[in-house]
C-alpha cells in the first residue's frame, strides 16, 4: 500500500490544510460570543476615550493638532498592529490551552502552514475588531478614516505585517518557555509603543532613541499616516521602506518559530503542553 | 517495499541526564495489534512520539511503512494516525467540526462522506453537533478514535485507548479494533496497562523497562516462558525484577 486513494497526495504547501486551520480557528471564535464582542470592546473604549481627548483639545484652542482626526487614526491604526500581533499569539495560545499540539503535528501539518493559518486567522479577528470602531468614529466624532483611501490600506497591511510578525515570535517563546510566559502575548507589542511615533512624532524622542525608532516598520507607517491627514500627500518612500522592514521582521518572525519548534520536537514540548 | 510496518534501529532518547529510551531495536510486521508494554515511566509514550515524529530521537533509525520517519516523516503522516484520551480535541468546537478540520489536515477527498461513514460506524450521530467538551468519557473515546480513524490509517498508534471507559465501552472499542485491523490488514501498535485487554487483542508484546526492551513475544508465549498464569503476573514479575537488561536476540516482535 501506498496511501489510501481517498486523500489527496501530500505536498510540502497545503492550502487545504493552511484552510483546515483557518477553519479550525473561525469555529473557535463563532464558539462563544462573547470573544468576539472582546475583540471589538477595547478598540472601541479607545477610540471614544481618544475621541473625546480631540473633542477637548480642538475646544482649548490647542496647536497640538494640526490635522483633524490624528488621535483617533493613530488609535485606530495603533490598534491593528496590537490586534495583530494578538491574533497570532491567542490563536497560538488556544492550542496550547486545548493541549492540542500533538494531534496537530501528528498529522501532515507543517509547522510554517501552522505559522500561515495563524497569520490568515489574525487577519480575521482585526477586521471583526477594529471595523467597528473606525465606523462608530464616523458618527461620534465627524470623522472617517476611511476617506484616507488606498493611503489606509497601505498602512493597514504594513502593520498586520509587523503586528503579525511579532506575534510569531511571542508564540515562539511561549512555545520554548511555557505557559509561564502567557503574558507576552498581550504586553510583547507595548514594547515597541513608545518609541515608534504613534502620537507623536519620532523628533521628539531623544537623539540616540531615533535610529531605533525607525528600524520599526510601524514608525514610518505613523509618520506616513500624520503626513496624509496634514497634507493629503502619502509618502511613498515611508511605506516602501515600511514594507522592506517588514520583510525582514516577518523573516525573523518565521525563523524564530520555526526555530523554536525544531526544539519542540528536540525537547518534547510539543506533547507536554498546557501542563 | 519493506515487510515490517515499523523498523526501529537503535533508538535512544536522552532528556539532559535522563535516558528515557535507551538503545531499543524493534519490528512489528504489517497487519495486527502489537502492544507496548511497560510500567510508568519504562519510556512507552517516549517512543510512541518518537514513531509520531513528534519527538526527536537521540540517536537511532525509524521506519516506518517503508520511509524513514526522521528524514522524511511527511511522506508518511497521511497514512498513519493516533489516538490517545490525554490528548484532547477542543473542547469548544463541535464533533463534527473537529473532524472536519483533521479531514482537512489528512487531505481527505470527501470529508462529508468519511464523517458520516465514521459517525454511522462509531455511533456518533446523536452527539455530531455537540460541543467536544460536553461529552461523556465513553463518548470522547468514540470521537478519539473516530479522529484517528479519519484517514483511514494503514498504521494507528493508541496510547491506552480504554483507559477510563466502563467494561461495556472499553469492550466494544476492543471488538471494533479488533475488526478494523480485520477489514483494512492495518497494524495497530498500542501502548495500555490493562493486561487482559492485551492478551485478547495483541498477537505480540513488546515489554519495557527503564527506558530499554526486556522481552517480546506472543502473549501465550511469555506466560509460558515465565511460567505464570497470566500476562499480569508476567508484567508484575518483570515490573518487580531487577532484570532491565535490553533483548538483543531476534529482534522481531513479528
Amino acid at each position: 500500500m501506498t496511501g489510501s486513494p481517498n486523500i489527496y497526495p501530500d505536498t510540502a504547501l497545503s492550502f487545504r490544510r493552511i484552510g483546515a486551520m483557518g477553519m479550525r480557528y473561525v469555529f473557535l471564535l463563532r464558539s462563544s460570543w462573547t470573544r468576539i464582542v472582546e475583540l471589538a470592546y477595547w478598540p472601541l473604549m479607545q477610540m471614544i476615550m481618544w475621541g473625546f481627548m480631540t473633542e477637548f483639545l480642538r475646544k482649548s484652542d490647542s496647536q497640538v493638532l494640526q490635522a483633524a482626526g490624528v488621535l483617533i487614526a493613530a488609535v485606530l491604526l495603533w490598534d491593528v498592529m496590537f490586534r495583530s500581533n494578538i491574533g497570532v499569539a491567542v490563536s497560538f495560545l488556544e492550542e496550547m490551552w486545548s493541549r492540542n499540539l500533538a494531534q496537530l503535528f501528528a498529522s501532515p501539518l507543517r509547522p510554517y502552514e501552522w505559522a500561515l493559518s495563524l497569520l490568515f486567522i489574525s487577519l480575521v479577528r482585526t477586521v471583526i475588531g477594529v471595523i467597528p470602531a473606525a465606523l462608530l468614529a464616523i458618527p461620534l466624532y465627524h470623522y472617517s478614516i476611511f476617506e484616507m483611501g488606498l493611503p489606509l490600506l497601505a498602512f493597514f497591511t504594513s502593520l498586520m505585517l509587523f503586528g503579525g510578525a511579532v506575534g510569531l515570535m511571542v508564540s515562539g517563546i511561549v512555545l520554548r518557555y511555557g505557559m509561564g510566559a502567557e503574558s507576552l502575548a498581550w504586553v510583547g507589542i507595548f514594547l515597541v509603543a513608545p518609541i515608534t511615533g504613534i502620537y507623536y512624532p519620532v523628533s521628539v524622542l531623544p537623539d540616540w532613541l531615533q535610529p531605533v525608532a525607525w528600524a520599526l516598520p510601524s514608525t514610518h507607517v505613523f509618520e506616513g499616516m500624520r503626513e496624509v491627514l496634514a497634507t493629503g500627500a502619502f509618502r511613498t518612500d515611508l511605506f516602501v521602506n515600511a514594507m522592506l522592514l517588514n520583510a525582514i521582521y516577518m523573516a525573523i518572525g518565521l525563523a524564530v518559530f520555526l526555530y523554536i519548534f525544531h526544539i519542540a520536537r528536540v525537547k518534547g514540548l510539543l506533547v507536554q503542553t498546557g501542563e | 517495499m519493506s515487510s515490517a510496518a515499523i523498523r526501529v534501529t537503535n533508538l535512544s532518547k536522552c532528556f539532559d541526564d535522563v535516558v528515557a529510551v535507551n538503545d531499543i531495536s524493534f519490528n512489528v510486521g504489517r497487519g495486527g495489534i502489537t502492544a507496548l508494554l511497560g510500567g510508568n515511566g519504562a519510556g512507552k509514550t517516549t517512543t510512541i512520539s518518537m514513531l509520531l515524529g513528534l519527538l526527536l530521537p537521540s540517536s537511532g533509525e525509524i521506519e516506518i511503512l517503508g520511509e524513514d520517519m526522521i528524514g522524511a516523516r511527511h511522506r508518511v503522516l497521511s497514512r498513519m494516525n493516533f489516538g490517545s484520551p490525554y490528548v484532547d480535541l477542543p473542547k469548544r468546537l463541535t464533533v463534527r467540526e473537529n473532524l472536519t478540520v483533521f479531514a482537512g489536515l489528512y487531505g481527505l477527498k470527501a470529508p462529508r462522506q468519511r464523517i458520516e461513514a465514521l459517525s454511522g460506524e462509531l455511533a456518533l450521530d446523536a452527539f455530531l453537533d455537540r460541543p467536544t467538551g460536553q461529552l461523556s468519557a465513553g463518548q470522547k473515546t468514540r470521537v478519539s478514535l473516530a479522529k484517528a480513524l479519519i484517514n483511514e490509517p494503514e498504521l494507528l498508534l493508541l496510547d491506552e485507548p480504554t483507559a477510563s471507559l466502563d467494561p461495556d465501552t472499553a469492550d466494544w472499542v476492543r471488538t471494533y479494533l479488533q475488526q478494523y485491523t480485520e477489514r483494512c490488514g492495518a497494524t495497530i501498535l498500542l501502548a495500555s496497562h490493562n493486561m487482559a485487554e492485551v492478551e485478547r487483542l495483541c498477537a505480540d508484546v513488546l515489554m519495557m523497562k527503564t527506558g530499554r526492551i526486556v522481552d517480546k513475544g506472543a502473549p501465550d508465549e511469555l506466560i509460558r516462558k515465565y511460567g505464570r498464569r497470566d500476562l499480569e503476573e508476567v508484567f508484575l514479575h518483570i515490573a518487580r525484577s531487577d532484570t532491565d537488561r535490553p533483548l538483543r536476540e531476534g529482534n522481531t516482535a513479528q
